[in-house]
């Protein structure tokens, strides 16, 4: 019992990260029907962004004490990230979507986008993989059988915290009623006085914001920071997002969730060199079953 | 005369490579080059065929690859090789068997292909882009795990068919066959697009439903597009597998796909000849860039700024290629060639050849 309840708090922290960046995906697609493919790689910017902020915050320049270290870092490297990915939609994709070009090039600048930041990354730091330092303390808890750290239960209520907001956003605020519309009709919206590149620029702030969170909180739980740790994580977390019905919030949340709970059931179960067939197929079948996703909606088709 | 002025250039081309190489003008890095520039031909034209002309987004086109390159060398080995006991065929009959295992290497990634062409019948786009990259995934997986071929530390062992063709006559192989295929993924995408089949592969591509109100079965034009299209990527597979002498399951990997579909989109959605020139100029920037010279000549500005820093031919190309296809697309989002063919840009060109 007790491991099987060790294995689902191990499955509600890895769901966490997955879910935290498949609601970055489902932002974006939601709003511009684009699937911004560099979005893994912002999730990775985001972890390094966090670890030299924190270095530069513990350091002996300014020499905070952890806990307002950690309490600094969280606002800065997400407000930095989210610069990042404005940058991203302003250089790259703002241009096309100007021109009118077809969807398919600007999913393909984004994938060069990820690339860019992958590769530019290794470019300047180097191959050699980074230590994140320790901002929390760590605290285990053991429960009968089971252990608990803080930053386990920290990952799991930021998830949720997320959702909770995102969801408020999306579906309670003026502007996410503005996020729906554009959504809806891309054309109709602008003439009803909306500024368009405004709302565009603020779900990118959203998506790449939460993407760095991830980020750190990710660089802490794994301490290893390398430039292609957001490529494997990125895919999977937008099959997640895909899974749950892309562009629906409850959809990605769910879903990243659902991986997250799939790739460690497998791997209590068989060898972990299994995880990503078992995984995949998995999800395979959900899409083959549910084409549209468990949440998402079938698009009307028009001639 | 015009009907035939192509071909006599094509089998021109193709002799003049073929006895360069033999009688040693050109060296064997030259030779590899060619030879990739073959392969990513096939790979482009064949991605081509599903996301240019049936408008379809997939992105895991190095699966098919992995199967052909796969089933072909186990073949192969069973057959020429010493790695599984003795060889099963005399080593004279490579020549003939050689080809055959190839396209039952494409035969087979073409059927692997159903697990994207089923599900494709109901999704469309986005969804059906994830389900290509899942299946791109779990095979790279399945095979990771299958012990007897080598799992992930990859299998080698088809340079004993490569010898058993250089024991009869000592020629460049390996370049006629990757020619001889090439001209022939060529010549089958360009009959399959222009006959009717290929005429219901456009409908889809411009309207799914309109086309399924004029009776086009869509469903079977699906399955075969993406037959065609997985069972070439295969043969590509099996060459690639034959020039190197070894495959694992991770250069068969996203990234991979990822350059077959840059390839296809460099040359403009659903232009044959785009896809063609796009993949030589993809593959000469590949092979320029890896030069470090190049790169410490390109990047010495910075250099000069910071003196520490020393950038790596390898890693630098990475920066370069996409950072190059993101300015292209900004000023010419539609690709080299467009939705065009080169005869269609040039139409003085038309007077002199006849292509089908």
């Amino acid at each position: 019992m007790d491991f099987i309840i060790q294995n689902i708090l191990n499955a509600l922290q890895w769901g966490s990260f997955y879910a935290l960046i498949a609601l970055g995906y489902t932002l974006v697609y939601g709003v511009l029907r684009l699937i911004n493919f560099a979005h893994g790689d912002i999730f990775m910017v985001g972890a390094y962004i966090s670890f030299f902020v924190a270095g530069f915050l513990l350091g002996p320049t300014i020499g905070l004490s952890p806990a307002i270290a950690f309490a600094v870092t969280v606002p800065l490297t997400m407000a930095l990230t989210s610069l990042v990915g404005v940058t991203l939609e302003r250089v790259a994709y703002r241009p096309l979507r100007r021109k009118g070009a077809h969807r398919l090039y600007v999913v393909i600048t984004a994938l060069m986008c990820g690339l860019i930041l992958e590769y530019s990354n290794l470019a300047v730091l180097g191959a050699s993989r980074l230590k994140f330092p320790a901002l929390l303390e760590k605290q285990i808890w053991h429960l009968g059988g089971v252990t608990l750290t803080n930053l386990k239960v920290l990952v799991i209520v930021t998830a949720i915290l997320v959702f909770v907001f995102l969801q408020w956003v999306v579906t309670k605020t003026r502007i996410g009623m503005a996020m729906r519309g554009i959504s809806y009709d891309k054309f109709a919206i602008p003439l009803m006085g909306i500024p368009i590149d405004t709302i565009i620029v603020f779900t990118f702030v959203l998506g790449s914001g939460f993407a760095g969170l991830a980020g750190l909180l990710f660089a802490m739980s794994y301490p290893v920071l390398e430039p292609f740790m957001g490529m494997l994580i990125g895919w999977k977390a937008f099959i997640a997002a895909v899974v749950g019905g892309i562009g629906d919030i409850k959809g990605a949340f769910v879903g990243g969730f659902l991986l997250g709970f799939i790739e460690v059931g497998v791997v209590t179960v068989f060898p972990s060199t299994y995880r990503d067939l078992f995984a995949f197929t998995i999800l395979l079948l959900i899409l083959w079953v549910k084409p549209t996703g468990l949440f998402g909606m079938p698009q009307s088709t028009k001639i | 005369m015009t009907k035939y002025s192509l071909n006599i250039l094509i089998a021109v081309f193709a002799i003049l490579l073929l006895s360069m190489a033999h009688f040693r003008f050109i060296d064997s890095y030259i030779q590899i080059v060619v030879m990739t520039i073959g392969i990513n031909i096939m790979m482009a034209t064949s991605l081509n065929l599903v996301n240019g002309n049936m408008g379809e987004f997939t992105c895991g086109h190095a699966a098919f690859m992995c199967v052909g390159a796969y089933v072909s060398s186990v073949l192969s080995v069973f057959c020429f090789g010493s790695k599984f006991g003795d060889p099963l065929l005399p080593a004279a009959s490579v020549l003939i068997v050689f080809p055959i295992i190839l396209l039952i290497g494409g035969g087979v990634a073409a059927v692997s292909s159903l697990l994207v062409s089923v599900p494709s019948f109901k999704t469309r786009d986005d969804y059906l882009a994830i389900i290509s990259i899942a299946v791109n995934y779990m095979i790279i997986s399945a095979l990771e795990n299958m012990d007897f071929i080598g799992g992930s530390r990859g299998f080698q062992g088809m340079k004993d068919t490569v010898w058993a063709m250089v024991d009869i006559f000592d020629g460049p192989w390996m370049m006629f066959w990757v020619i001889n295929f090439t001209i022939l993924t060529v010549w089958v995408i360009r009959r399959f697009i222009s006959s009717t089949y290929g005429k219901g592969v456009n409908a889809i591509c411009q309207d799914e439903v309109a086309a399924e109100i004029m009776s086009v079965n869509t469903n079977k034009i699906k399955i075969i597009n993406f037959m065609v299209a997985a069972g070439l990527a295969g043969c590509a597979g099996g060459l690639y597998a034959h020039i190197i002498g070894y495959v694992n399951p991770q250069s068969f990997n996203i990234l991979k796909s990822t350059e077959a579909l840059v390839m296809v989109y460099l040359g403009g959605m659903g232009s044959l000849s785009g896809a063609i020139i796009s993949a030589v100029i993809f593959t000469m920037l590949l092979e320029v860039l890896r030069s470090q010279a190049i790169i410490d000549g390109l990047m010495s500005p910075f250099t000069l700024v910071f003196p520490d820093w020393e950038p790596s031919a390898g890693v630098i190309k990475w920066v370069m290629i996409p950072l190059l296809l993101v300015v292209v697309m900004q000023f010419r989002p539609e690709g080299i060639m467009g939705n065009r063919e080169l005869g269609d840009i040039f139409p003085w060109l038309k007077k002199f050849y006849r292509f089908k």
